[in-house]
């Protein structure tokens, strides 16, 4: 079936004028693997791990939008919650793990790396609290890094021991980077239900039902759906 | 790989517009489909289905030579991948 020029004219118009694009693009990857009981042999593991697997991540990504004509606005990876990479080891600051991704993903190219996270809606362990503990340490050091907790569920409840530790941790953020705007503390995201699998930053974490390598695509329009709300004004999507 | 792309060109009309783009294809090992041309009130907008044959030449590569005839020219010219449209207006 043939494509009409003015479907053509359509499309182009939408990726010109209403911002269709690909938001992003983002590699999911274990780092399961990267487990030691050194955090220096943590960190070297966690660097060549992202570096060999996500080495094509922005090439490829950058041909496909030439070839289609659609923008991929942002290239991003996240990473196994670092909280289950340090068990093992008994590092206090596991902050060399957020400077060794910083420099994968600047060497990669990529936009954002998440998964400087833990998940403490029970309970904090020994290896989480060390994680949170590092945490405006490794968001301040760094510019890419992204950082979540998880401190409530609707099946387990609210640990309020995690929500007071990431209320001083929020504030530590912001003192840590008080001469960057506290830009530390839009680099952490403190979740109540955070789903398991979460391609979207700050919060993003590669979960633990997934395989290795996973990509996550995502698609924004939210220029073409506002013009196709204002068309039907009896149809608001969203509340008044 | 033989792959179907949607070529589009807008533009103040002017002589050699066709020539130079039907030149630049075949220059790349491209071939012409189908081609719809219209003028409306002085502004050019053509629309090609071609194939692209990326054994001959890369995509990027007649891209490339395109985005140059555009320059020359002062036109808009892009060349996509017809799946996009596909996947835009048909179930």
């Amino acid at each position: 079936m043939r494509i009409e020029p003015e479907e053509i004219a359509e499309t182009l118009e939408m990726i010109s004028r209403h911002h269709l694009d690909v938001r992003t693009v983002t590699l999911g990857l274990s780092l399961r693997a990267c487990a030691a009981d050194d955090i220096d042999e943590i960190a070297r593991r966690v660097y060549d791990r992202v570096t060999s697997a996500a080495g094509r991540l922005v090439p490829v990504a950058e041909a496909i939008s030439r070839e289609y004509g659609i923008p991929i606005v942002n290239r991003r990876i996240s990473v196994t919650p670092v909280a289950e990479l340090i068990a093992s080891c008994s590092a206090r600051d596991v902050s060399p793990i957020a400077l060794a991704l910083d420099r994968a993903g600047a060497e990669v190219g990529v936009d954002f790396v998440g998964g400087f996270s833990a998940l403490v809606h029970k309970g904090i362990g020994e290896a989480d609290r060390r994680l949170i503990d590092s945490i405006p340490a490794a968001l301040a050091a760094t510019e890419r890094v992204c950082a979540s907790v998880n401190v409530a569920t609707t099946r387990a409840g609210i640990n309020w021991d995690a929500v007071l530790l990431m209320a001083h941790t929020i504030k530590a953020c912001a003192v840590a980077t008080s001469d960057r705007d506290a830009i530390a503390c839009a680099k952490l995201v403190v979740f109540c239900n955070m789903v398991e699998d979460n391609p979207f930053m700050a919060g993003a974490v590669h979960g633990s039902g997934e395989p290795d390598e996973v990509i996550n695509v995502g698609i924004s329009g939210p220029g073409r759906s506002a013009q196709s709300s204002s068309r039907s004004p009896r149809t608001p999507i969203s509340p008044r | 790989m033989k792959t179907p792309a949607i070529l589009s060109v807008l533009g103040e009309d002017r002589v050699g517009i066709v020539a130079a783009v039907s030149a630049a294809l075949a220059a790349n090992g491209t071939n012409i489909e189908d081609i719809r041309q219209t003028i409306i009130t002085g502004i050019f907008s053509m629309t090609m289905l071609v194939t692209v044959d990326e054994e001959a030449c890369p995509f990027d590569h007649v891209q490339a030579a395109l985005a140059k005839v555009g320059d020359e020219l002062g036109l808009q010219i892009t060349l996509q991948r017809e799946d996009v449209f596909r996947a835009m207006h048909r179930i």
